[in-house]
């Protein structure tokens, strides 16, 4: 799944000469195609939050997304992606250092069972943990004897966000730590270096394009995540709903400019990291263009 | 643990960073997903086909994988017009088209779902031009289709940019050259150099689709045995207190998206071996 | 263990180590690296405790309601999808009621979603102090599933723990254009009717058996023609949504069907809601009476120790305030004097319960709704 989070160097046109030039009619004709596509399921979608959220005014709007209920599910929002955005980074960062700088039997597997979450349904990453800890599950009785909740509270839902979003990080670092080899690492250490340092200030600013584009598309998917934790969440107002589902909340309550209010603050999110996206890229074309001259 | 298991060398911290990986893996992703599967093995195996064979779920797996291969190969023809129009063509607004193809990756699923509703309603922006064409959007497979496009656009798209821009002008060129039309330029150099990568961007809409919940369900009507996807069929199962039944349904999802797992990996390990051949 | 090698020649680089200057050992004993370890591990430390904290902010649910006599309460509240706008109302004024009496300030905490759903959840370790449901059997389940809620517990309050009452009504468009007046007009060929997913929602259960009861009363009505005439219904029915809500959303919203079928008060709120220009209602001949339970979740609230405000808060749906509140949320109250006073509000319809015609909840669910039942044998959509 690495293609569809790989960066990409920014968009080049490779420039065709005659005889390998399609017509004009072909090329209006496509572009036209590709405009439309894209124009009913990008763009439309957009526009229509935005238009709904302010059909009540300015004012309406502003007053949706300050109801209690709403700052409630905003505020859950951040704290899950807070703290689910931090771990996986951890462990995108251990892995790939394992997987990237090291030889060993088995990385293909590894490799694949980090990549599961990524082909589990929603819906199923919110089941297993309720199989797991509900009060019907493997550990009910005892987390009930004990006094600790976990699903239908903070902690469940926080877990289904780390588990949807598990590979974002480590997908994205895996194949840059491999493709980028130990060479650097390796005459790091030969000239002294420790293990920390060689990380710290080799591997890390090699990578930290690449590891900061994971860290925001983890981000995206943390506070957007909607099927796993509307099975998780319980739906205690002010409590247990975090932004999406405060959406649905409304949206069921015929509340419909409120939802849509609710759902402009996850399309502005959407667009920040859209736009970070590009930066980096952008960025990232710079830097390979310079550093080519420097490496191999 | 060193010599057999894996080559020998002097950066350190290989057993730490795999201990943590391991075990980080282990609980969040393989504990909860052998639980389910351990409680589906629990059913037998009778039960176990009887609740999967069942019309209704039968029913929901096909629209489900039907709806999902729909949605994957109608990105397949679209998302490769995009891809090539992003990369060969120039127009204006083209930087801001190609930042916003990733938008279904970022948008939450719940915003896109409500907002193709409000779109295909009767009333809505693009529904009230097809209402009185007699199609049917909302609550319909068409519906369920369109949402699936939205979620899977991104995948053929991103997957086929890089290896449309590592296309080499002489191979075409060269073609041409030696008399070959546009079309066949087409069909015999450029295809099959891009295949490998559009079929992996192909499997990979499709085995995200295939999961899909939250902007499905509000489209889709729900209707038992006609526009119920599987996803939502184990929630219900869930609410019936069928707990067997709902891991059923997913453990026969895991094992369909395990298998799509590994063919995107097979696909994409010939791709680079591909390109490693061809660009040397 | 800090020796400088002097001639060593590297495994995989190839080179003689020993020119430079000293390395660090790269075999160093176990506890000095895991020391130089943990340190890199620092990071964890804000996100480790802040899941701690999720941990214990889950505690801490059960825990407010620990507080001794003294100090504050929150209670949970596990209702189903319509009764939002009463029990904000109703919760605002208990809260009054409660500090005013006894000087304890109670929090309520609202979750609200297809009943069954809340059931599921409660079962599944959802802390409800007290729920709120649209069918005894839905709390039966949680008795006899979880063992959470004491057998017997529809006799612990008045009126089968039914502190308010509904029934099914009609939902029309304005004018009527299809002059929609009774329960024969739904199997009209010309009529479509929307209703939720009788699997799914407690609302559609009450639709079904009412149209069952409508059927069996008809002269020369029984069990097969009863079953014919709810067949013949559901042939009506182009989408099943699974909750009350998602109905009228469709029904309203999205501007499909001919009828709705609502609970009673869904139907009010749908009119003062999304507009009494769209929608108007239309009471049938007879209906079912639709009795809403509440129970307290008896092992919930002994380990919370919150029995005592969660039985008060129950108590309270039977008080005058309670009885009001619930009538101008358009529930037909218990009471008979406050009932009087707005009868205006309810239509006049023959209601018959679910015990008289179907010998209570889990008779009608095993016949009806469960796997195979009469239900699924009926909704062949396919056909």
């Amino acid at each position: 799944m690495a293609g569809a989070v790989a960066m990409r160097k920014p968009p080049t046109v490779v420039q065709a000469t005659g005889a390998t030039e399609e017509p004009t009619w072909v090329r209006r004709l496509l572009i036209g195609t590709a405009l439309l596509f894209l124009g009913i399921f990008l763009f439309l979608p957009l526009l229509s939050v935005f238009s709904e959220a302010f059909s009540g005014g300015v004012g309406l709007y502003l007053e949706s997304i300050t109801q209690p209920d709403a700052l409630a599910a905003i505020k859950l929002t951040l704290l899950v992606a807070a703290i689910a955005v931090p771990l996986n980074t951890i462990f995108g960062l251990c892995a790939a250092w394992a997987i990237g700088k090291f030889e060993f039997r088995g990385k293909q597997l590894l490799i694949t069972l980090i990549d599961l979450p990524f082909a589990v349904s929603p819906v199923i990453s919110g089941l297993i943990y309720v199989l797991l800890f509900g009060l019907q599950g493997r550990f009910g009785p005892w987390l009930r004897e004990n006094d600790i909740q976990v699903i239908f509270t903070v902690t469940g839902i926080v877990l289904a966000t780390i588990f949807v979003t598990f590979p974002f990080v480590a997908r994205e670092l895996i194949p840059l730590m491999e493709a980028q080899g130990n060479e650097e690492e390796q005459a790091a250490r030969v000239l002294g270096a420790s293990g920390w340092q060689t990380f710290w200030r080799v591997t890390l600013p090699n990578v930290r394009w690449g590891l900061l584009y994971g860290v925001i598309l983890c981000n995206a998917r943390a506070m957007g995540e909607f099927g796993a934790v509307s099975v998780v969440s319980g739906h205690i107002r002010g409590r247990t709903t975090t932004m999406p589902l405060q959406v649905e909340i409304l949206y069921n309550e015929y509340n419909f400019v409120a939802a849509f209010a609710v759902a402009t603050l996850l399309a502005l999110l959407a667009l920040v990291t859209l736009v970070a996206k590009s930066l980096i890229e952008w960025r990232t074309g710079h830097a390979t263009d310079k550093g080519r001259g420097a490496q191999i | 643990m060193k010599s057999a298991f894996r080559q020998h060398t002097v950066l350190p911290g290989f057993g730490i960073t795999l201990g943590v990986t391991i075990f980080y893996l282990s609980i969040i992703v393989l504990l909860p997903l052998g639980g389910l599967v351990l409680t589906t093995s629990t059913m037998g195996w009778g039960a176990f086909q009887e609740t999967v064979l069942d019309s209704r779920v039968l029913a929901a797996f096909r629209l489900t994988f039907g709806a999902s291969l729909a949605a994957a190969l109608i990105n397949a023809v679209f998302g490769s017009i995009v891809a090539w129009v992003l990369v060969r063509y120039r127009f204006p607004g083209k930087r801001v088209v190609d930042a916003m193809v990733d938008l279904p990756f970022a948008l939450p699923t719940a915003v896109s779902g409500i907002a193709l509703v409000t779109i295909f309603a009767s009333n809505g922006m693009v529904g009230r031009w097809l209402d009185p064409l007699g199609i049917e959007v909302v609550y319909t497979w068409f519906g369920i289709v369109i949402a699936l496009t939205l979620i899977g656009l991104p995948f053929v798209v991103r997957t086929l940019q890089p290896a449309l821009e590592d296309l080499e002008a002489e191979l075409e060129e060269a073609a041409a050259s030696l008399g070959a039309g546009r079309i066949e330029i087409f069909r015999r150099v450029i295809m099959p150099t891009v295949l490998p990568a559009l079929l992996t961007g192909f499997s990979m809409a499709f085995a995200r689709a295939i999961g899909e919940y939250g902007s499905v369900i509000f489209i889709a009507g729900n209707m038992p045995m006609r526009t119920e996807i599987a996803p939502l069929l184990i929630v219900i199962k869930l609410e019936q207190y069928d707990y067997a039944g709902a891991t059923a349904i997913a453990v026969v999802m895991l094992i369909v998206s395990f298998a799509m797992l590994l063919v995107i990996n097979l696909l994409q390990w010939w791709s680079r071996r591909y390109q490693i051949k061809a660009g040397g | 263990m800090h020796t400088a090698p002097s001639r060593r020649v590297h495994p995989s680089l190839k080179i003689e180590i020993g020119r430079a200057r000293p390395l660090r050992p790269l075999h160093t004993s176990g506890a000095t690296t895991m020391i130089r370890h943990f340190r890199q591990f620092r990071w964890l430390a804000l996100p480790a405790v802040m899941l701690l904290a999720g941990c214990g902010g889950g505690d801490g649910e059960g825990g407010a309601g620990e507080a001794a006599a003294g100090g504050d309460v929150t209670l949970l509240n596990v209702s189903y999808d319509p009764t939002r706008e009463l029990y904000t109302e109703f919760n605002a004024a208990f809260t009054a009621h409660w500090l005013a009496q006894t000087g304890q300030t109670v929090t309520v905490e609202q979750s609200h979603a297809g009943s069954g759903s809340q059931a599921r959840a409660v079962i599944d370790g959802l802390q409800a102090d007290v729920v709120t449901l649209a069918l005894a059997y839905d709390i039966d389940e949680i008795a006899t599933r979880a063992q959470l809620i004491d057998p017997g517990w529809q006799q612990r309050l008045p009126n089968n723990s039914a502190p308010y009452t509904s029934t099914i009504v009609f939902l029309v468009r304005k004018g009527n254009p299809k002059a929609i007046r009774d329960w024969g007009d739904l199997i009209r060929e010309d009529v479509e009717v929307i209703t939720p997913n009788p699997k799914t929602s407690g609302g559609a259960r009450w639709n079904y058996l009412a149209a069952w009861g409508y059927a069996l009363r008809q002269p020369g009505g029984s069990e097969a023609t009863a079953k014919d005439f709810v067949t013949r219904l559901f042939r009506n029915v182009p989408v099943l949504d699974s909750g009350a809500r998602g109905a009228t959303t469709t029904f309203v919203q999205r501007g499909m069907g001919d009828v709705l079928l609502a609970w009673e008060n869904e139907a009010y709120l749908a009119v003062n809601e999304l507009g009494p220009d769209q929608v108007e209602i239309v009471v049938p001949s007879v209906s079912i009476l639709a009795e809403p339970p509440v129970a307290v979740v008896d092992s919930n609230v002994d380990k919370k120790g919150t029995r005592a405000v969660a039985e008060a808060y129950l108590q309270y749906l039977y008080s005058d305030e309670g009885q009001q509140i619930a009538a101008r949320n358009y529930y037909r109250p218990r009471n008979e004097a406050i009932a009087a006073q707005h009868t205006a509000q309810f239509g006049n319809v023959t209601l018959f319960t679910i015990d008289e015609v179907f010998g209570g909840w889990q008779s009608a669910q095993r016949t009806h709704f469960a796997d195979g039942a009469v239900f699924d044998q009926i909704y062949q959509p396919g056909a």
